[in-house]
């Protein structure tokens, strides 16, 4: 993507939705692929899985910690489970279990949490994961994925089977921006950097991507130059994209739809100052739970949409020396 | 089941085995200053049981895709686990003094990154039974005739997990998974039934769709029976094999004694213990 002011915004399907399609791609082509889920295949996709493998998908019921149990066991058997929930359940309730039958002992397993941020809209704070990123980047070993788009979702699920080790990717309720094409391609850890702006970095993951070209339009528009990465891996952290930005940027602004503790931001904050301290803004989740809304509404009140990123991007530019 | 080095016929041998076993249980805790004896005493026939007679396992191949799985869920019983695989010649006896200390594959708890012999990482209470769904699912997968063994303690009943799993593996019908619950009625607190009962428990898993069976799980022939019934998948569903035991078994001192759940015994409390275990071998027939 160049720094243009003009920037259209095109919806695409949910991360979700693509996740489900390449699950399927990935059990056609591999017959040690299996599939788990916890009650909620039809909102996470894996139902497709289950319907065309149904004699390697088990759906457990409503109980996260038995399905994550199971994973690992299947993944120490030599099988590459695929166990997927809503995010908040997967993680909230599976995490002993993740931390004991998978991060631990390193087991195979793949996870995948949907519905993940305050973006799922109605059903509110119970069902809207804003501790996931920071839940997972906690297991040592984990890779921890938040693909922006369709298409990163779709090629970041193959990269996940292909990883040996355990791996977590969160998926979105709703449709997704899109913010890149079929033949793009993506490696775990590899952050896409978009445009050379040199007056600030604006570094997000998810759905923030999305919010962060459009931002960039707008600040183009002002004269503020900026770069947009997508940090689609939180863990490991592309720590050379981010020791680059703050070096020829000398500001940084972070944007996630989590809470400000333990995310991007922070593991962001981190790499800058054991690089190249700089000034940096982060646009999060401020120590609340959200609400009922529609996503639009709840992303623009909890401060989560393009006019928050681009005024946390004036505000760094402001403090640099 | 298990192949002809680790194959011991003689019941007598294999109570003499057990003897051996706890001695080494007691002074292996011992020299490492902490460690849990009650709950590992009171497991040891269930194991010799398994690694001796029962489970079919290869000690010259320890990865052989077709052997039995067993998993020690309680982990913190591991010093006889750890006695077990010595006995067997998974690994050298030598190392059974380095339980505890920095550097030792004997870990406070199983890891199997620092002794690949074990099947599961475990030592937080619940999480056994649903890793040994995982491997008996992919046994079905992978259309092998491994059995899978997990045991848990009888207060590790109080984690909902236990239940999530129980409730999975029974609806269905894992013939080629067994549940071992070492019912030794003591837990870290104090006796199970005064904290949170877990009575009337064959009939908790015989309403979760399990075949329970209710043994004294010091008497090895009853074990040995048991579990190799539990094994052949016989009743179409998996087994509970609800074992009565004694924690701290063997040792008077320790015997239904909560103190001695996760206190190790002093160098002269070993010697009283050893010397105890040893006079009891003579009377073993």
């Amino acid at each position: 993507m160049a720094t243009t002011a003009k920037f259209e915004v095109k919806m695409g399907m949910a991360t979700r939705e693509a996740y489900g399609q390449a699950l399927v791609e990935l059990g056609r082509k591999n017959p040690n692929v299996v599939g788990l889920d916890a009650d909620l295949m039809k909102s996470t996709y894996s139902s497709k899985f289950a319907k065309e493998f149904p004699d390697r998908f088990w759906t457990v019921g409503i109980a996260e910690a038995n399905m994550v149990g199971i994973a690992g066991g299947l993944a120490m058997s030599g099988k590459i489970p695929f166990a997927s929930s809503f995010a908040v359940f997967l993680c909230d309730k599976g995490y002993d279990q993740l931390r004991m039958a998978v991060a631990y002992p390193r087991s195979n397993a793949k996870f995948v949490g949907s519905h993940g941020g305050i973006s799922i809209g109605e059903d509110g704070p119970s069902q809207q994961s804003i501790e996931d990123y920071a839940l997972m980047c906690a297991l040592p070993g984990f890779v921890v994925l938040s693909p922006a788009d369709e298409f990163s979702a779709r090629a970041l699920v193959h990269r996940m089977a292909e990883h040996d080790g355990p791996c977590f990717m969160r998926t979105g309720r709703a449709k997704a921006q899109i913010c890149y094409g079929p033949n793009d391609t993506f490696e775990i850890g590899k952050a896409k950097v978009h445009g050379s702006g040199k007056d600030v970095a604006i570094i997000a993951c998810g759905f923030e991507v999305g919010y962060a070209f459009q931002a960039q339009a707008t600040l183009a528009g002002e004269g503020i130059n900026a770069r947009v990465i997508d940090m689609h891996t939180l863990k490991p952290l592309d720590e050379a994209a981010v020791s680059t930005a703050a070096k020829e940027c000398g500001a940084i602004v972070s944007a996630e739809e989590h809470v400000l503790e333990g995310g991007l931001g922070a593991q962001v904050a981190r790499a800058v100052a054991l690089s190249h301290p700089v000034p940096m803004e982060f646009v999060g989740v401020n120590n609340t739970y959200a609400e009922s809304g529609t996503p639009d509404e709840l992303m623009e009140k909890y401060h989560l949409t393009a006019p928050y990123i681009a005024e946390a991007a004036r505000k760094v530019v402001k403090r640099k020396k | 089941m298990s192949t002809v080095e680790t194959k011991v016929e003689s019941l007598t041998e294999l109570k003499r085995l057990a003897n051996r076993m706890r001695i080494e249980i007691v002074k292996m805790i011992g020299a490492a200053g902490s460690g849990h004896p009650g709950g590992s005493l009171s497991e040891v026939e269930l194991l010799t049981a398994l690694y001796f007679r029962v489970m079919k396992h290869d000690v010259k191949n320890p990865k052989w895709a077709d052997r039995d799985r067993f998993i020690l869920s309680k982990g913190h019983g591991c010093p006889a686990l750890y006695v077990a695989l010595a006995e067997a010649g998974y690994i050298d006896k030598k190392l059974l003094p380095t339980l505890r200390k920095l550097g030792s594959p004997l870990q406070g708890h199983p890891d199997k990154r620092f002794l690949p012999v074990l099947e599961a990482s475990t030592g937080s209470l619940g999480n056994g039974l649903s890793i040994g769904i995982g491997m008996a699912l992919a046994a079905k997968l992978d259309k092998q005739d491994y059995h899978t063994f997990v045991m848990v303690g009888d207060g590790e009943l109080q984690e909902g997990q236990d239940w999530e799993a129980a409730m999975f593996a029974g609806f269905h019908k894992m013939a080629n998974l067994t549940l071992i619950v070492d019912n030794n009625h003591i837990q870290l607190d104090g006796w199970t039934d005064e904290i949170v009962s877990l009575k009337p428990l064959a009939d908790k898993f015989r309403s979760f769709d399990w075949e329970p069976v209710e043994i004294d799980g010091h008497d090895l022939e009853q074990v040995i029976t048991t579990l190799g019934r539990a094994r052949s998948g016989s009743a179409g569903k998996p087994t509970a094999v609800i074992a009565n035991t004694v924690k701290g078994k063997g040792v008077s001192f320790m015997e239904n004694n909560v103190e001695w759940h996760g206190v190790a015994p002093k160098p002269d409390q070993v010697a009283a213990a050893v010397k105890e275990l040893e006079e009891a071998a003579k009377q073993i027939r």
